[in-house]
């Protein structure tokens, strides 16, 4: 084990190639998907849309996990520090300074782009287990970090902040809970055309030849220290708009809420959805959101365990995630046009 | 200067139990390539066993050796019925495989014995080593043991046929195959000898921790990062790097003002960060040459 000092590896890359047009969906397909998303939460109870809302929100944070992963092949095991970061800023600037709730998000954005940036350049350095251990401890740090007492003023330390839920504007006759879930999904479309787009440009090829092998892209000019970490900046904004959006839909914010459970959720939801399909992201979100409820009115006691077994069927049946489901799905189509 | 050293003998003391599931966190690296997330979940429910055992009236060392070949066996069956189905599929589904296995045995194991927390039994005795109120005969004992594991290992991997099976079956899985190595059955043993080894490394840790379905939780989190500080290839580097956690978090603890326990963790880890900067296969790691 230790004989050898060094030895020459011909590693399969971890994350696998997926070229950028099969990372989204048709047109037609986003747009009858659209079309549902906006019709259906006028029929449902207030609670529905509620966890609707959730999954969108966990649905953008998952998405930029598959932007990082996916696309540039960097691990991730901190995006529960950049959500909380986000959570945060968002409530402390609606409660304490008093600025419009929907003003918050892009500087809960830029917060969080620059915390992800400047995480990102040490973290250059490290790849693979390495940097899953490095954003692992920002995890961990972040819930104790948010604890300390001389940020108690602005954070209310252990307790939290207590946020207030915005009303529908113009005195429209919908429930602030309705009228969030269509705040939300304008804010989803936004930001998933935007990463759509950012993965089709420049920049996102250059992610991609970085993951797919970093000497080669290096040796084609491309800078694979400023794209990981603008990688890593993208990345932590986005989440940190999914975390202001959580806390102004939840209307809460506590340190205990973002331990390192919610970075193992983002991750399962990746999987599940397919590492690198971005729309596959929502469908992870939606898994990690009500699968545990599953879980727990199948058997109580044993939740842990449905829940794991669940996730097992999941990964045996397809083990590249949703995407698969969709590959699948679109042959079949295509013989049945035949 | 006394302080000093009295942290750095504690540092040393928890610094075993690190030690030990570093070891456990190595082995299972060594055959599969991936961190195992339900090691100490796994590791738990063996001492839950061996516990059981002994609530029937097995002496401690039959029950311990009992444990340790049903724990052998366990991993086996673990890897034939749930992992060798997935050794085609993307690494990072591996990953949500064993968070998966992670909730079920954690789950059964409440359901089983449930959560409230018991004391286990240490064959050390627990009064103070050689007169040093800071090192308990337990915690010696538990450097000693795993100290044999680690000389064990050593041995095994050096010298016998099958350890150097399983190391061309890690290093070159196709040229292993190529003469003749039954590559998966390595990897099966592989999961059976980190299942027995973290069996050990549960036994010798309930004393300290006292016996619960979460008692591992913070302990996996301080093995994966000794392992990974002494570079994961190299079980002396784990155990080197589990003592180095344990002194660093608890000179931490001592030096740093305004470090209380809650951040004693992130402290060791940012530690981690920064060796690894300037060392990025860890400690005692090789350098990975990869070729383009």
């Amino acid at each position: 084990m230790s004989a050898a000092a060094e030895d020459a590896v011909t590693e399969a890359p971890a994350v696998e190639a997926v070229p950028k047009r099969a990372m989204t969906l048709g047109t037609g397909t986003s747009l009858a998907i659209l079309a549902v998303l906006l019709i259906v939460p006028l029929f449902v109870k207030n609670f529905v849309a509620f966890q609707m809302t959730m999954v969108m929100i966990y649905g953008i944070a998952v998405l930029a996990l598959n932007i990082l992963t996916g696309g540039s092949g960097q691990f991730s095991l901190g995006q529960s520090a950049f959500y909380a970061l986000g959570a945060y800023t968002s409530a402390v600037l609606m409660e304490i300074a008093n600025v419009n709730y929907a003003l918050t998000l892009p500087i809960a954005g830029l917060v969080s782009f620059g915390a992800g940036y400047l995480f990102g350049k040490p973290a250059l350095r490290l790849s693979g287990i390495y940097l899953a251990l490095a954003t692992f401890a920002l995890a961990v740090a972040m819930p104790q970090f948010l604890k300390l007492h001389f940020l108690e003023h602005w954070t209310g330390g252990v307790q939290g902040l207590v946020v207030i839920k915005p009303d529908a504007p113009f005195g429209l006759p919908i429930s602030q809970d309705k009228w969030l879930y269509y705040f939300t999904l304008a804010i989803t479309l936004a930001i998933y055309v935007g990463s759509v787009n950012l993965l089709r440009s420049r920049s996102g090829r250059a992610f991609m030849s970085i993951r797919d092998n970093e000497i080669a892209a290096s040796a084609m000019g491309v800078d694979v220290a400023k794209y990981k970490t603008l990688a890593f900046g993208v990345s932590a904004g986005i989440t940190g708009i999914a975390g202001g959006l959580s806390a102004i839909v939840v209307a809460f914010v506590a340190p205990d809420s973002y331990t390192i459970n919610l970075a193992i959720a983002l991750f399962l939801g990746m999987v599940v959805g397919g590492v690198g399909w971005l729309p596959g992201s929502f469908v992870g979100a939606a898994f990690i959101i009500y699968v545990p409820n599953i879980a727990e009115s199948i058997n109580k006691g044993l939740s842990g365990a449905v829940f794991g077994v669940l996730l097992f069927i999941v990964i045996f049946l397809v083990p590249h995630g949703a995407r698969q489901v969709a590959i699948v799905a679109q042959q079949l189509i295509g013989k049945l046009r035949k | 200067m006394e302080l000093f050293i009295n942290q750095i003998l504690a540092g040393v003391s928890t610094g075993a139990i690190y030690a030990c599931m570093a070891l456990a966190v190595v082995m299972i690296y060594q055959a599969i390539d991936h961190l195992n997330f339900a090691q100490g979940e796994m590791a738990m429910f063996s001492t839950f066993i061996s516990w059981q055992l002994m609530q029937w009236g097995v002496p401690y060392w039959w029950a311990f050796l009992i444990t340790i070949a049903v724990s052998f066996a366990g991993g086996i069956a673990i890897e034939r019925l749930l992992f060798k189905p997935l050794a085609k599929a993307p690494v990072l589904t591996n990953v949500a495989g064993f968070i998966a296995l992670f909730a079920i045995v954690n789950s059964v194991a409440g359901l089983i014995w449930d959560f409230t927390i018991k004391q286990y039994p240490t064959p050390f005795g627990s009064g103070p080593f050689l007169g040093s109120q800071l090192i308990s005969t337990h915690q010696a004992g538990m450097i000693g043991v795993t100290l044999l594991m680690l000389v064990g290992l050593y041995l095994f991997f050096q010298f016998t046929r099958i350890g150097l099976a399983m190391r061309a079956a890690a290093a070159l899985p196709e040229s292993a195959r190529l003469v003749g190595i039954n590559t998966s059955w390595m990897i099966a043993l592989g999961w059976g000898m980190a299942s027995a080894i973290g069996a050990v490394a549960g036994i010798l840790i309930a004393p300290v921790v006292f016996l619960e379905p979460n008692m591992m939780g913070g302990v996996l989190v301080y093995g994966f990062a000794a392992a990974v500080l002494g570079g994961l290839t190299s079980p002396l580097g784990a155990v080197v790097g589990g003592f180095l956690m344990g002194i660093f978090e608890n000179l931490a603890g001592t030096y740093i003002p305004a470090v209380g326990n809650e951040l004693k963790l992130p402290i060791a880890l940012a530690l981690i960060i920064i060796v690894l900067v300037f060392k990025p296969a860890g400690l005692f790691g090789r350098a990975i040459i990869k070729r383009v």
